[in-house]
């Protein structure tokens, strides 16, 4: 259990077969009671437990999952990570995650397979160079790496693209962040449980929470399809069905959930090497380790828990992919999958307290969670810790409508759907 | 998923535009009650399972209705 992965216990199990690989995490009984419960064994939910046994000295946490680790959101994403972000607070919030992730791997002692191979957003016209332009200029005030490319440096970095007269959408440049990339999402659940686990922390799966507990307006423990678990305090870490674990409380959020859906063609040989984005529609693509070209775009547009998509959006998605690469015309999709996403009025999470003593919320992340994952359960660990915010995560409040602190990143004011 | 237009018959959702829930009370015009507006703004009940809800016909006669569906399997439960 607490032996770590090296070239020498990976020689060791190549020798000797018969001898299995320990469990990654302990499969502990619940104890009556904790320090601090996380509601969702997701990424950003073992994350912080994580954080919460390694930067603040909690090892008397639980982590709660409904059904078994990696099994939600964390395991159902296009596993992009960047920084590319304009608005105050999400600018320092996303370039300390990408920081996290860069060291992430030998943190956890766990290969994460983080991987820089840049994201490359291209521009479909001359005000969305100028756009990017102005977005590149505010990256690289604010520390983050970033480079705007015209139209013959695209060409020459990514070559398949259809720079054709009968383009529909012609090609006029791009926006690189050389940092940004991919991480293999499964592999971050998986580590972070098992450095949390080898920390103490209890990660116990297959443990529904179908109350949250009171005394007055405080907050005692949960209710669970395993018994009642007390504990100090309570965090909510369960992006689609954020609206109705905070109801357990009592609560009402500023959140709708919608679906996004995302695809894998069959695997090819390697020829996309970057991350790619398009200024003509929301529409995302890297390709995988295995050979499958990893796409999305943007969510249905109407409130479901479904977790199966429309035909017309898959329709749209495939029009991006083949338009942007004529070649991908022929091949085929070998999955193709749906996530419930939290969705705010302005497009921006929250990581806070709540009207609740001793109730936390982590959540409203949009289509935007997984890049976050380190910073969101390093910055809700101190949250939980020490039922203050930390200050990259101060903007990310519950009540910033109150107070006119919406973070519009997109600029398209308060819906839901459209962010 | 195929929706009822009140106007139109049955027709693919893709024709419409989703307008967000439709049970939510308004304040009084002219309330300077800014609790009450950002509640009614801001604030969503987003249940797993019925939901009474705007869409507008963008495609077809750009009638806006309200409309009863089933948000944890996408059954349309009638008009609202």
């Amino acid at each position: 259990m607490t032996r770590g992965y090296s070239i020498f216990s990976l020689a060791r199990h190549a020798l000797r077969p018969s001898e299995p690989w320990p469990e990654a995490w302990a499969k502990p009984e619940p104890r009556p009671s904790y320090d601090a419960i996380i509601i969702g064994g997701g990424g950003h939910g073992l994350a912080t437990a994580y954080y919460l046994a390694k930067n603040h000295g909690m090892r008397n946490v639980a982590v709660l999952e409904k059904s078994y680790i990696g099994s939600g959101n964390v395991g159902r994403n296009t596993t992009l990570i960047r920084s590319n972000y304009m608005i105050g607070g999400n600018t320092a919030f996303f370039e300390f995650s990408l920081k996290l992730w860069e060291g992430l791997s030998h943190e956890l002692n766990f290969n994460a397979m983080v991987s820089h191979r840049g994201q490359v957003v291209l521009a479909v016209s001359p005000g969305q160079v100028d756009q990017f332009a102005r977005r590149g200029n505010i990256m690289r005030l604010n520390g983050i790496d970033a480079e705007l490319l015209d139209r013959g440096e695209v060409m020459k970095m990514l070559p398949y693209l259809d720079y054709s007269k009968e383009a529909r959408w012609p090609i006029w440049g791009a926006i690189h962040q050389p940092r940004a990339g991919t991480v293999r999402h499964d592999a971050v659940a998986w580590g972070y449980a098992r450095a949390a686990s080898q920390l103490g922390v209890h990660i116990i799966e297959n443990c529904e929470v179908t109350d949250i507990l009171r005394d007055g307006d405080k907050v005692i423990g949960v209710e669970t399809s395993r018994g009642k678990i007390l504990a100090d305090k309570v965090g909510i870490a369960v992006a689609g069905h954020s609206s109705q674990v905070a109801a357990m409380a009592g609560l009402r959020l500023p959140v709708e959930s919608h679906i996004l859906q995302a695809f894998v063609s069959e695997p090819i040989k390697p020829i996309v090497h970057h991350v790619i984005s398009w200024g003509a529609e929301l529409f995302y693509l890297s390709q995988s380790d295995k050979g499958g070209l990893v796409f999305g775009g943007h969510i249905d547009g109407f409130n479901t828990y479904t977790q199966r998509g429309q035909f017309a959006r898959v329709q749209t998605v495939m029009e991006c992919v083949s338009s942007l690469m004529p070649f991908t015309q022929r091949l085929k999709l070998l999955r193709h999958w749906g996530g419930i996403q939290d969705m705010t009025p302005d497009g921006s999470p929250f990581i806070c307290r709540t009207p609740i003593r001793h109730l936390y919320l982590n959540g409203g992340w949009c289509y935007q969670g997984f890049k976050a994952t380190p910073a969101s359960g390093y910055t809700f660990a101190h949250t939980i810790a020490n039922d203050r915010e930390h200050e990259l995560n101060s903007c990310f409040s519950l009540d910033r409508f109150k107070r006119g602190g919406e973070l519009d990143e997109h600029g398209l004011g308060n819906w839901t759907y459209k962010q | 998923m195929r929706i009822p237009c009140p106007h139109c018959g049955e027709r693919d959702w893709s024709e419409f535009r989703y307008g967000g829930d439709a049970s939510k009370k308004r304040p009084a015009h002219g309330s300077g009650d800014l609790d009450a507006w950002h509640d009614h703004v801001f604030l969503f009940d987003n249940p797993k399972g019925p939901h009474t809800e705007y869409w507008q016909h963008v495609l077809g006669c750009r009638q806006w209705f309200k409309l009863k569906r089933d948000t944890a399997i996408n059954q349309i439960l009638g008009e609202a």
